[in-house]
């Protein structure tokens, strides 16, 4: 009898830091019973793998394509297409594949600031440097190219068709071992689902002590000695959990960080950040609008806050001179 | 063709719904560029609301409520109070200019001040000229 086909699997990131792939090596000794159940055909952190051999591939002979990272460049674009085209399965995996990330928080400054701030002016360069970046370089033996940079970041559904989203900065190990199970097993929920997740709030799964909040003034963790009894948004530190879909066991908050936002909005919330600027702000013990105003002053840059992981995923997506 | 803004207006039932009423029943005139969603009162709009509106084309966003201490369930009003200024400062990092969403209390009585608030809206945005934001989304759809 011929043995059953292994599973033909591809791991890729588009703009990324590498800690999705670090999740999924997190699972510790099940990546073994991966490789046994699946054919890793690329994977450019951990194995060998070259774009033309996924450009020689059938269309569809991948089974899955486990997609981390936010799409920034042409690169991430032009890979993450092909990776579609050659797979049954494309998973969103991680925050940034998701939402954006926080490679999306770039979409508050425009391309020229970026490259500015990067490769003109900055302290630890060369002064004077000119040298950004750019598509093509000629040089004598011929010309040379590089992805362009994007305007702005996209998440991967903006690019292609995605056909599943697991959220998380980084996914929590225990959620992508049940998810890539799911997937072998062909136990498979509607397209476009978030799978590895809950569908309540963080507040839900979250054992912190909570009364009703009122506040006069927020704190960043380091101004305040916090009780680690008590919900952090009653002792006036902020935290995403109420606004945010749960399912990663609440790994912040059990460690005295407020809730960043990474698993994203609840089910059928547009836009994340909204939903959490109305629970912080309505939070204010005040009915004065000066005072109010010094409370809020309590927390600057609350766009970069409300849309941490998801900028890109936002109703606005990005700053209108970007 | 000249620029006409399109303005969403959200407006709580018990008194700014009315005063609009009140200006339309007196026969105040004022610029017809106000498109009015009623709403239980003005803690129910949801910054969402704001942000759909401007990401689907409208030039701008007017929000009315009760004066402070006349709402009709004793609060609601009060928590549109806290919200208009952290949504304010989320607009500001987006590039939203600062005319385009506004905040105004509006009782039952005031059929002029709504025609007022109105007419100085429409004035300030047809000053500030049409909004980018739909039409940068767009945009990104086929130009990186």
């Amino acid at each position: 009898m011929a043995p059953e086909k292994k599973l033909q699997i591809a791991l890729y990131w588009g703009a990324a830091c590498g800690g999705c792939d670090v999740a999924v090596l997190d699972t510790n000794e099940f990546i073994l019973d991966v490789a046994a159940l699946a054919d890793i055909r690329l994977w450019p952190i951990a194995v060998d793998g070259k774009y033309r051999d996924v450009e020689a591939m059938q269309d569809g002979e991948l089974d899955l394509t486990i997609f981390s990272g936010a799409v920034r460049n042409s690169e991430n674009e032009r890979i993450a297409k092909l990776l579609r085209q050659k797979s049954k399965l494309l998973v969103a995996f991680g925050s940034c594949a998701h939402m954006g990330g926080i490679p999306g928080l770039a979409n508050t400054t425009t391309r020229e600031a970026i490259f500015d701030r990067a490769y003109l002016h900055n302290p630890s360069i060369e002064q004077g440097s000119q040298t950004i970046p750019r598509p093509e370089t000629k040089v004598a033996a011929g010309t040379l190219d590089l992805p362009s940079f994007y305007r702005r970041v996209y998440k991967l559904a903006d690019i292609v068709d995605v056909d599943y989203y697991v959220p998380g900065c980084p996914p929590a190990p225990s959620q992508v071992k049940a998810v890539l199970l799911a997937i072998a097993q062909g136990d498979l929920p509607p397209k476009g689902s978030v799978v590895g997740a809950a569908d309540q709030a963080v507040c839900d799964e979250c054992t912190r002590e909570k009364k009703e909040k009122k506040l006069k003034r927020f704190y960043r963790p380091w101004e305040i000695i916090q009780d680690p009894a008590k919900c952090l948004m009653d002792q006036g530190i902020l935290c995403a959990g109420a606004a945010t879909r749960g399912g990663c066991g609440v790994r912040c908050p059990n460690t005295g960080q407020g809730c960043r936002g990474c698993y994203g909005p609840l089910p059928n919330v547009i836009d994340h950040g909204a939903k959490f600027l109305s629970a912080v702000a309505s939070i204010i013990d005040s009915n004065d609008p000066e005072e109010i105003r010094k409370v809020l002053e309590g927390i600057p840059d609350f766009a970069c806050i409300a849309y941490r992981f998801g900028m890109p995923a936002s109703l606005l997506q990005r700053n209108l001179q970007s | 063709m000249s620029f006409e803004p399109k303005i969403v207006g959200f407006l709580c039932n018990w008194c700014s719904y009315a005063g609009a009423d009140l200006a339309g029943t007196s026969r105040i005139h004022y610029p017809p560029n106000l498109r009015v969603i009623r709403v239980m009162c003005s803690a129910r709009i949801d910054p969402t609301f704001v942000l759909r509106a401007l990401a689907g084309g409208a030039d701008g966003v007017l929000i009315c409520g009760c004066h402070p201490g006349d709402c009709h369930y004793s609060e609601g009003n009060y928590k549109a109070m806290r919200r208009y200024p952290l949504l304010k400062q989320v607009l500001a990092q987006y590039g939203v200019e600062d005319a385009r969403v506004r905040l105004e209390w509006v009782s039952a009585s005031e059929g002029q001040r709504f025609a007022d608030v109105v007419t100085d809206m429409t004035e300030k945005i047809h000053a500030l000229g049409p909004s980018r934001i739909r039409a940068h989304l767009q945009l990104d759809k086929v130009e990186r």
